[in-house]
């Protein structure tokens, strides 16, 4: 690590990193703004929200926890809601306004379902990464 | 409204989207992360057309 980069990081303020990870998981991007890093906090925000935006304009059905079918089902069910889950106050505002499409045949509502898990997934990457910045282990 | 987006506009979206997380949240400096969401979106995109090309080969 270069000494201004390790002593610019050393000077930063100490941030809790259970309220980083709280924020990050809420509203994508707000991990990196809690930490000072805006421009990546605004990268993360808006690739995140447009993501999902693109699988609710597909019309991409939530997955609902189920306990009907199969184990393998079940197991698909709870992974695709956890997916759904990370995506915090998107997720959330999402199914207030009543969002809840049908799950209908056709590949463009399939993979309207599956931009909104990848949504979440890449959220947890970023919540990965104001974690890791929160304690320091990178800049 | 709805948008309906056929299989190859849905894998570029995707790779877009994941190449900029990708670079993101690694390497430590920007020039670094362009680099790499860069190089990632490259991997996608051959991915796709490597995949697609070899999809349409074993179907004639």
């Amino acid at each position: 690590m270069p000494a201004a980069t390790a002593s610019a990081s050393a000077s930063a303020p100490v941030r809790s990193p259970i309220l980083t990870i709280l924020l990050a998981w809420l509203i994508p991007g707000a991990g990196h703004l809690f930490l000072g890093r805006r421009g990546r906090a605004a990268i993360a925000f808006v690739t995140i929200a447009v993501a999902f935006a693109i699988g609710l304009l597909m019309r991409g059905p939530m997955f609902q926890l189920s306990a009907n079918g199969d184990l393998l089902s079940r197991l698909i069910q709870f992974g695709g809601f956890l997916g759904d889950l990370a995506t915090g106050v998107l997720y959330f505002a999402a199914v207030w306004f009543g969002y809840a499409p049908p799950d209908g045949a056709g590949h463009a509502a399939d993979y309207g379902s599956k931009f909104i898990v990848a949504a979440g997934l890449l959220n947890i990457l970023a919540i990965v990464d104001a974690y890791e910045i929160a304690t320091r282990q990178k800049d | 409204m709805q948008i309906h987006l056929d299989h190859f506009e849905v894998a570029v979206l995707f790779a877009l989207f994941s190449s900029i997380v990708l670079g993101l949240v690694t390497k430590r400096t920007d020039r670094e992360r362009l680099r790499y969401g860069l190089q990632c979106f490259g991997y996608f995109m051959v991915a796709l057309f490597g995949i697609g090309w070899f999809m349409r080969l074993l179907h004639g």
